[in-house]
């Protein structure tokens, strides 16, 4: 493992023991009383009524969908710009080729109306 | 032997970090209310203690004396971990973030950063790419309408913009040639990335607001809509939590903002660590003085500006700093 | 050292991947599975690949397990459960018949063990000499091209596909 990553992994442990600390002293520290008011869902005052765990619109599927594609899209760019001093022209058009072809995917989902929300 | 004196010192510096960090961060949430309060001509808080200097102190007495509420019907596992997840994930971020130079202490090297990560700037996307489920899964295990609504918001918000966020970026790499945040602040010895890449600097501010939520992009905590928002339904030091992760943030943020665009730790006469201080904290004023100014965004036009706008200029500032590069190598 | 953290890494990965098969809760079952693939990102930091260790957590923890997850909480399977009981008998025989055949595709890898190790072209050292990054974007973008390409058009095809297909529902 490169050395960095050492202190890395000292401060994630570091890290995750006081979360847990405080989540514990939150859950012990103090006394609880729970009612069955105290513990509804909030809803404005109300009952609740139905369930609070509904479908959704497709658009956030797409929207998830389009964000892994264009998440990749970044990180082909990202070594690509690591080296690009070295590349010069010649790695600036195989970027440019690469993005385009990606680019006309965001203009056919813009196109479509994917992007549009009332 | 070596090896254990090793990992303890890494444990007391983490420890150390961290504590500055949780320091920093409700100190943090007293400068934005009472800035707040100025820019709308209030006094703030001002009773404990001189200049309500004492107000974090209370704050955290009253959030771990709070009784601590389940709501009917959550996941509880779940509802216990979101908010945790918002608070760890945000601190490891700061774990590539260096904020001085390397000292040599007694024979021993002690990096001006809790570690310096070859591939620091990647981590610090990747950990804030984690960062997603703290929300997600803490709306969804509450079993509220408006957390669901605002988590589901949050989500989509944030994968959104990460996108954008990850490419304003992207130029200052190709500048630099390494994802290292220390390499990057060497390589701006001469003029700060931020006078080179006025654009990335722009792009990276607006994807990073809707990153972490922040007004003009607090949506999914929109108080007038959805109430809370994902973290509706909690209460004490879980919602504490979720509070430390955003403002812990603020810091990161002001963070890579120093270290990217402003030339990190180096300034003429005062020291490196307090010429990171003084950028981060104009980073975080910067912040507060939006949320003073601009009105909230409407979901569409949320939506819009990431995709169709931030996206293709990002790409388009990409392409342009490349084809700059190409032309004249040297400059 | 490095044995120590393969061990904790490996074992947590394990424990984490079981958690996925075992645990009732589809919701559940997702977060044990991003845990996975984040103890996997630490496999692979132990053999020196930076890089991939972000992109692992990056796109896979970070990415497609957002849209695992959307797919879960949003078409609420958890009411779906009830339904599954038929069929299950036979889901269970085809479940066990493709892990044995995975098992068999993998074995002989396993006992390729013994053979004689022979070095690449890129041993740790010389990686370890210009940072993982470095190597592979040399190659992706020389060595590699024409793949890189492709991608870009595979992409594309996810890209319109998506797209399509939700549209249609609309």
């Amino acid at each position: 493992m490169p050395e960095s990553y050492v202190p890395i992994f000292v401060f994630l442990v570091v890290n995750v023991a006081v979360a847990v600390l405080i989540i514990a002293l939150s859950t012990y520290l103090v006394k609880r009383k729970p009612t069955a008011q105290k513990l509804m869902p909030y809803e404005c005052g109300m009952d609740p009524f139905g369930t609070a765990r509904k479908r959704f619109s497709v658009k956030f599927f797409v929207v998830a969908m389009l964000f892994i594609i264009f998440d990749i899209e970044a990180v082909f760019l990202y070594p690509w710009a690591v080296v690009f001093k070295d590349l010069k022209l010649f790695g600036l058009i195989e970027m440019v080729v690469f993005i385009a072809v990606l680019l006309l995917g965001l203009f056919y989902a813009w196109k479509k109306g994917a992007l549009e929300w009332q | 032997m070596e090896l254990l004196t090793y990992l303890a010192l890494m444990g007391l510096k983490s420890i150390a970090v961290l504590g500055f960090l949780l320091f920093a961060a409700s100190y943090l949430v007293l400068g934005e209310r009472k800035l707040l309060a100025r820019f709308q001509v209030r006094y703030g808080p001002n009773r404990a203690g001189p200049w309500g200097l004492l107000q974090p102190i209370a704050d955290m007495i009253k959030l771990l004396a709070k009784e601590d509420i389940v709501p009917q019907g959550a996941d509880r596992k779940l509802f216990l971990l979101a908010p945790a997840l918002v608070a760890t994930t945000a601190l490891l971020s700061f774990g590539a973030v260096p904020w001085g130079p390397e000292l040599v202490l007694g024979g021993r090297k002690i990096e001006g950063a809790v570690a310096d990560v070859q591939v620091g700037l990647l981590y610090i996307f990747a950990m804030s790419s984690l960062s997603v489920y703290g929300i997600a899964l803490g709306g969804w295990a509450s079993n509220s309408k408006y957390s669901l609504l605002g988590a589901v918001r949050g989500a989509a918000q944030m994968i959104s913009y990460e996108i954008s966020l990850g490419l304003s970026l992207a130029p200052i790499v190709m500048l630099s040639g390494s994802f290292s945040l220390r390499e990057i602040v060497e390589a701006q010895e001469k003029v700060p990335f931020g006078l080179i890449q006025p654009v990335s600097l722009f792009l990276f501010l607006t994807s990073a607001l809707a990153e972490i939520k922040r007004i003009p992009f607090d949506l999914p905590e929109a108080e007038n809509e959805l109430v809370a928002g994902y973290h509706t339904e909690y209460s004490g030091m879980r919602f504490g939590l979720f509070f430390l992760g955003e403002y812990v943030n603020i810091i990161v943020l002001g963070g890579v903002v120093a270290n990217m665009f402003l030339g990190g730790w180096k300034g003429p006469l005062l020291p490196p660590l307090l010429w990171f201080v003084i950028k981060v904290l104009a980073v975080a004023f910067f912040l507060i003085w939006v949320r003073a100014t601009l009105p909230r965004l409407r979901y569409d036009q949320l939506m819009h500006l990431g995709w169709k706008l931030l996206l293709p200029l990002s790409v388009l500032n990409v392409i342009l700093t490349g084809a700059v590069l190409a032309a004249w190598p040297k400059s | 050292m490095e044995a120590l953290f393969f061990y904790l890494f490996g074992g947590l990965a394990l424990i984490s991947s079981f958690f996925v098969i075992f645990l009732r809760k589809p919701v559940h079952n997702a977060v044990a599975l991003i845990f996975t693939f984040f103890c996997l990102a630490g496999l692979y930091l132990i053999l020196g690949a930076e890089f991939v260790a972000m992109i692992q957590v990056l796109v896979y923890a970070g990415a497609i397990m957002v849209l695992f997850l959307f797919v879960i909480m949003l078409l609420n399977l958890e009411e779906e459960e009830a339904i599954e009981g038929r069929g299950n008998k036979f889901r269970r025989w085809l479940g066990g018949f493709a892990a044995v055949v995975v098992f068999l595709l993998l074995a002989p890898v396993w006992l390729m063990q013994a053979l004689p190790v022979v070095k690449g072209t890129f041993p740790p050292e010389k990686v370890q000499e210009l940072g993982n990054t470095v190597w592979i974007a040399r190659l992706l973008f020389t060595d590699y091209l024409l793949p890189f390409e492709v991608a870009s058009v595979l992409l594309l095809a996810a890209i319109v596909g998506a797209v399509f297909f939700a549209m249609k529902r609309m």
